[in-house]
């Protein structure tokens, strides 16, 4: 998952450097993600991992690192086992 | 049934609005205008000696600045796009025909170059941009525009068409910032001297669908948006009058909008809602300016 979820990243997030020099824990903010981008990347996420993001996810914090972003996606896939 | 008359119904019995069958459009009359024109003049006194450049567009963006300005991205809902008759006689003759049987005589409208301005500031930002490098001290412009919103509604505070005087600030973050801060303090004030309850909140826009909803946490989490709301359809949903809005590098980016040392441009605006501020005024003071209380009236009329 860690490399399609950082293949995601490099494709949809615009960000200032490739994402596999980011650190899990890294804040995706600092490193260039902007508002625009996140729905790019919701969208992507969505598609590559067969999930849905519920209402209650959809936040700023969400999108806010790798780690975050990996914690959400295994806990949607385990919820829609 | 409730038998008390709608604020929307007060301010048309009391003839200052006129209706037109459409929710939301509505006619002004001669006193809502007075209001309107002295609020507008209002504003002037409390920015005009920071030297803006005044700038007015009829209420129309291109549509290539549109569709480049991103906002189909974020409002997809509220945009209004100009249509027209681009059909032969035949077309023509079908039309009317529609027209006659009350069918959907729409068909062969095809969209023009012009796009309903759907902020104020939306026109200022690529025309500035086409002048080149900010200059040292970045912009300040003065702009009032009719807008469109397509959103019916029932409130009066909730127009489809409605006017928006702003002041955009583009240049350095600080300078940006600082010009968000200044006019934070002087609207509040500004509300203050016409005796109008409010409070100031943090706020977001009306962002689509549910990518939406990231968005509109993204702009409260980070501040980038407040609204001095005053009380007018009811106290428990004020309405916001004004806007104070920070743009961070959205537009500098989109417009290629930068300073001689190529760092991209922020942008900031402050927005008054010229019919809800005097919707605000009519609601807490009455139908008659003249029987306003004396201070406000000396604030709006200084000369009167």
């Amino acid at each position: 998952m860690e490399v399609d979820l950082r293949a995601t990243l490099d494709r949809h997030g615009r960000l200032d450097v490739p994402a596999a020099t980011l650190a899990d824990d890294a804040d995706l903010y600092a490193a260039g993600l902007d508002s625009l981008a996140i729905v790019n990347i919701m969208l992507a996420i969505e598609e590559t991992f067969q999930v849905e993001f519920p209402d209650s996810l959809l936040s700023r914090q969400s999108f806010s690192s790798i780690a975050s972003l990996e914690r959400i996606i295994r806990q949607l896939q385990s919820e829609s086992v | 049934m409730d038998a008390t008359p709608s604020y929307l119904e007060q301010l048309i019995a009391g003839g200052l609005l006129l209706p037109t069958g459409v929710a939301g459009l509505y006619g002004r009359s001669q006193i809502f205008e007075r209001v309107v024109e002295a609020i507008d003049a209002l504003v002037t006194r409390t920015g005009g000696g920071d030297g803006a450049e005044v700038l007015r567009f009829p209420p129309g963006l291109s549509r290539r600045d549109f569709e480049d300005s991103e906002y189909l991205k974020s409002f997809p809902q509220l945009a209004g796009t100009v249509h027209s008759f681009c059909g032969d006689e035949r077309a023509h003759r079908e039309v009317l025909r529609c027209i006659e049987v009350g069918e959907d005589w729409t068909r062969d409208q095809a969209a023009t170059d012009i796009v309903l301005t759907p902020a104020a500031c939306y026109p200022v930002y690529p025309v500035l941009a086409r002048r080149g490098a900010l200059p040292e001290a970045g912009y300040l412009i003065d702009v009032q525009s009719y807008c469109f919103r397509h959103e019916p509604s029932l409130e009066p505070t909730r127009m489809q068409m409605f006017r928006m005087r702003e002041y955009v600030r583009i240049g350095t973050p600080e300078q940006v910032t600082g010009f968000r801060a200044l006019w934070l303090e002087r609207g509040e004030a500004l509300v203050r001297t016409l005796a109008l309850p409010h409070i100031v909140d943090v706020a977001n826009d009306p962002f689509f669908g549910r990518a939406g909803r990231v968005l509109a946490d993204s702009q409260r989490v980070q501040k980038l948006k407040f609204e001095l709301l005053i009380p007018v359809n009811s106290t428990a949903q004020p309405t916001a009058c004004l806007s104070f809005n920070y743009h961070m590098d959205h537009f500098g980016q989109i417009w290629k909008l930068a300073g001689r040392d190529g760092a991209t441009a922020h942008t900031a605006c402050v927005g008054f809602g010229l019919e809800r501020t005097a919707l605000a005024l009519f609601r807490h003071h009455g139908f008659e300016p003249a029987h306003w209380p004396s201070p406000v009236q000396s604030v709006l009329w200084p000369s009167a």
